[in-house]
């Protein structure tokens, strides 16, 4: 297991180079000067010619990518010119916050994804069944950003009954029950569309299991229904979710964003539109990197958690 | 095609999204020629004014603007930009995806390369940098959209093309001289599209939520101009106070993207064979009963089954499967049941435990009676606690009936902790025992190993060690050995027969082979379109059939030694079994079918030993 780990590990390198050099020609895409798009167009020349050589803005772009990927791999993201402080502090203060939101999100998904669509599967066409699929379709349509403002309307503003927005009350607070208190909504509006989608694939993978042999084997063997299902159903269903929990990440990884401006959550999704909108690139660029890199480790446990699955995979 | 849509059509939910997403449409069409309000003049003085005011259906926002003009103007816009960077995403995409599949080798290999470096980011967050390089506005955020969404194509087209790139149509254009270009475009091209189609009504809804969302984070359409994403986003000051603003705009987004939801999967469906079919319904924990006419009285045998009658009912059709089969069995007895394939040998089988898949199947009449006691519509409970413990199955090709994710060890364990409060070590303990009963050698070790590692024959005797695991009276083996080889079947023939001997079970050994009915059964039934048509004992009815179907069975097995002979096939088919000729089901097979033959039921005739159901049998009974 530690050598398959490690091959993974390995394996990822090309892909976390090939992430750098994306960002990289994406941010050399900038029509014009980036240190005038930086400084505005009021900046001195003198001022300009400086910033450029503190970016390397001079040299050639092989060299400048080089640079670039050498500093950041000493932990050097450069210096958010907005904040004026280094990329790399804020990035990970912020990430904090987002993995917060969007790892409660994930396991939200997970779990009441997998739980409606086994629950859909083994009672189909029952009452069930259709309540969990209506119920999903409107989830999988409804914008998690228009879900969030509705529900601070109804829970925060209507019932009283959670906090607005925010990560911790103002005045008191910042324990762990105000945390939770703040991210029940965030949350929930993050997880929904994920929901869905995993609870559609998993009521599609159960009945797709359901009808194989060995499900038959397990009842002649007079295994309780209730065990065919939460145990060998399941577990050969979890073989075809597991990669969708691991593309539904992504989507929750990237839906945090909207739902961090919704609800003013502190995360690295509010940062990122806030740096772009002030055109602080660098922490942009940063960010990007740091939260795509994430994903790519992430997905990597999901391909060992498979192989701890199905002894089949050759590890 | 005509197929395609008739199912379309009569998928009802399918239909409502295209009735909105029509209605959608033509609104948006339509708003140029609408007497609207200008949706950007301002009237600060009636900012907020609540819908349903008069002249202003949905009211006015926070600059005093109409918003029922501003949200399908926003509507328009957006579906737009989605129905564009779809537009976009699908022909770049799809452009790449074709010259990679087309050409293959080095192309492929990068181009392939450079899609999944794209496909690790969280696209959203690709989408961001692109907006962060290029600035905020609508159309960069189109570009950005569409771009990340090109790997999708790329991807899925060159999944498609390689598999056409390979076929003897491309062949023989390249051999009659096309160039490459017009192999594309007039050969692959036509039959990738439908798929892009596809691909494309399935993401559009994403691609205006993903432009909805952008503009919602101010980084998309910029004022005066709004989509429906802008307009949600400036609404969201307000939307404490003045909530109709907000919600106007998010309604229509959903029932966009719900419309084309529904109306993607119902293409989806449609075009799915499996659903077609209806065979993506999953077996119920027993098989449904349905049980009409009068229960036959209880006999004194171990295992009785007696004028059983197993249907399918699929869609409008009814296939009698077993049609009134009666079969007993007593201690230490082994009944061999032989048939064609189809003839409902182990339809008849499963039907003891309430196996039979259903839906489809329902018994319909009959009983099973285990030593008395009526199983058919058992509750689910009874048949369980019955299950492997006193009635146990074997199954034909055992890599697709053991669960591969589990060892075979803690598949024994299961169906010995299933019936028995034993602890797990006990239970594995026994595991061992029943492995070293089926002769497996180190049985020690291989309890651990997954159903993949162990070869046919091993797998063959894990399944006859799970069906011994509770000391069961009777054992039901489907064809457990069509899947072996020779020496591995005499194997586990004399497995079975000295455990017959040993422990005094009795076996129901399902084949369609007259040879193994000879090494290991007693007493033999031949069964023909769900009936049983003869039955005796083994070296009677092998010797001297008497039903002229028997015969020509036998006729079919060459015999080792038995000189030169002309082996002879049954001409045609077995009858469909939801259309059953009036008379003998054999009659239009039949060399020697007359008249009456096709005329009447024919009832089985003999001694209670020895019957056939022929009204001219080949031997006197």
């Amino acid at each position: 297991m530690g050598g398959y780990i490690l091959k993974r590990l390995v394996s990822a390198i090309p892909v976390l180079l090939g992430i750098t050099i994306i960002v990289f020609l994406i941010m050399s895409l900038i029509p014009g000067d980036p240190a005038t798009a930086i400084l505005g167009s009021y900046a001195t020349p003198e001022n300009v010619e400086k910033l450029n050589q503190d970016l390397g803005l001079d040299k050639p772009m092989v060299q400048r990518y080089g640079i670039w990927l050498g500093n950041m791999l000493t932990g050097d993201f450069g210096r958010s010119y907005s904040l004026n402080r280094p990329v790399l502090d804020e990035i990970l203060e912020r990430f904090n916050a987002t993995l917060i939101l969007a790892g409660t999100s994930f396991v939200l998904c997970s779990v009441l994804g997998i739980l409606a669509g086994v629950i859909s599967a083994a009672r189909q066409y029952g009452l069930a069944d259709k309540a969990i699929t209506f119920v999903v379709l409107i989830g999988i349509s409804v914008p998690s950003f228009f879900l969030g403002m509705m529900m601070i309307l109804l829970f925060a503003v209507k019932l009283r009954w959670l906090p607005v927005s925010g990560m911790y009350a103002i005045y008191g607070g910042g324990d762990l029950p105000d945390l939770l208190n703040h991210l029940i909504m965030p949350a929930l509006a993050l997880a929904t569309v994920a929901t869905g989608v995993i609870a559609r694939l998993s009521r599609s993978a159960m009945l797709e299991v359901l009808r194989q042999d060995y499900i038959r084997t397990a009842r002649a063997k007079g295994v309780p229904e209730r065990r065919v299902i939460m145990g060998h159903a399941l577990r050969a269903a979890m073989v075809s979710i597991i990669p969708v929990l691991g593309i539904q990440a992504g989507f929750v990884l990237s839906g945090a964003i909207y739902i961090e401006i919704v609800f003013q959550w502190p995360g690295v999704g509010r940062m990122l539109v806030d740096a772009i909108l002030k055109r602080d690139l660098l922490l942009v660029q940063g960010g990007v990197v740091f939260v795509a890199a994430c994903y790519v480790l992430f997905n990597i446990a999901v391909d060992v958690a498979q192989s701890l699955l199905d002894p089949r995979i050759k590890t | 095609m005509n197929l395609f849509l008739k199912l379309l059509f009569r998928n009802r939910l399918a239909m409502i999204g295209a009735v909105v997403l029509a209605a959608i449409l033509i609104m948006v069409l339509l708003t140029p020629i609408l007497p609207l309000h200008d949706p950007d003049v301002t009237a600060t003085a009636d900012r907020f004014k609540r819908p349903f005011t008069e002249g202003h259906l949905l009211g006015k926002d926070h600059l005093g603007r109409d918003l029922l003009s501003r949200l399908l103007h926003g509507t328009r816009l957006s579906l737009a930009v989605g129905i564009a960077a779809a537009l976009i995403a699908a022909t770049i995409g799809s452009a790449i995806g074709i010259i990679a599949g087309y050409f293959g080798g080095r192309t492929d290999n990068i181009v392939m390369r450079i899609v999944d470096m794209l496909m690790a980011f969280p696209y959203i967050l690709l989408a961001l940098a692109i907006v962060a390089a290029l600035g905020p506005g609508l159309m960069n955020a189109l570009i950005a959209v569409a771009v990340v969404n090109v790997p999708f194509f790329a991807r899925n087209i060159r999944g498609i093309t390689v598999g056409l790139a390979g076929r003897e149509f491309i062949d023989a254009a390249r051999l009659a001289g096309m160039g490459h270009t017009r192999i594309i475009l007039t050969e692959l091209l036509p039959n990738v599209l439908p798929v892009i189609v596809i691909a494309m009504s399935t993401t559009v809804g994403w691609m205006i939520l993903e432009t909805a969302g952008l503009s919602f984070l101010g980084l998309g359409s910029q004022p005066p101009q709004a989509d429906l994403g802008s307009m949600l986003g400036e609404a969201r000051s307000a939307m404490i106070s003045h909530p109709h603003t907000s919600i106007v705009p998010g309604i229509m987004i959903f029932l966009i993207v719900m419309s084309i939801n529904l109306l993607g999967d119902g293409v989806r469906d449609a075009l799915d064979p499996r659903l077609r079919a209806g065979a993506l319904s999953r077996p119920l924990a027993t098989t449904l009963v349905q049980r009409q006419g009068d229960i036959p009285a209880a006999t004194d045998d171990l295992l009785a089954i007696q004028e059983l009658q197993t249907q399918f009912h699929v869609g409008n059709h009814i296939y009698r499967a077993v049609g009134g089969v009666s079969l007993a069995v007593k201690p230490g007895e082994c009944l061999g049941v032989i048939g064609e394939s189809g003839s409902g040998k182990s339809v008849t089988a499963l039907s003891v435990m309430g196996l039979v898949a259903s839906p489809p199947g329902v018994i319909t009449g009959g009983a099973v009676r285990f030593q008395g006691e009526d199983l058919i519509g058992a509750p689910y409970e009874t048949l369980r606690q019955k299950r492997g413990d006193r009635v146990a199955y074997i199954f034909q090709d055992p890599l697709s009936t053991l669960h591969p994710l589990y060892r075979i060890g803690q598949q024994l364990v299961e169906a010995i902790q299933s019936h028995h409060k034993v602890s797990k070590a006990e239970a594995r303990l026994c595991a061992i025992q029943l492995l070293k009963d089926v002769r497996i050698p180190n049985s020690e070790a291989w309890v651990d190993y997954y159903p993949h590692e162990l070869s046919g024959g091993m797998r063959q005797r894990v399944g006859i060690a799970m069906a011994l695991a509770n000391e069961p009276d009777v054992i039901i083996a489907d064809e457990p050995t069509t899947a072996l080889d020779v020496t591995v079947q005499a194997q586990i023939l004399s497995l079975l027969d000295d455990l017959r001997r040993d422990r005094g079970l009795a076996i129901i050994f399902i084949t369609h082979d007259f040879g193994v009915i000879g090494q290991i059964c007693d007493r033999v039934a031949v069964m023909y379109a769900g009936q049983i048509i003869e039955e005796g004992p083994t070296e009677v009815v092998l010797d001297a059939p008497a039903h002229p179907y028997t015969k020509r069975l036998i006729a079919c097995v060459p015999e080792l030694g038995g000189g030169r002979r002309e082996l002879t096939a049954i001409p045609g088919l077995p009858p469909v079994v939801d259309d059953l000729p009036e008379g003998c089901a054999f009659a239009p097979r039949c060399e020697k079918a007359l008249k009456s033959c096709r005329a009447g039921d024919v009832m089985l005739q003999g001694t209670e030993l020895r019957v056939a159901r022929c009204l001219y049998p080949e031997e006197a009974l």
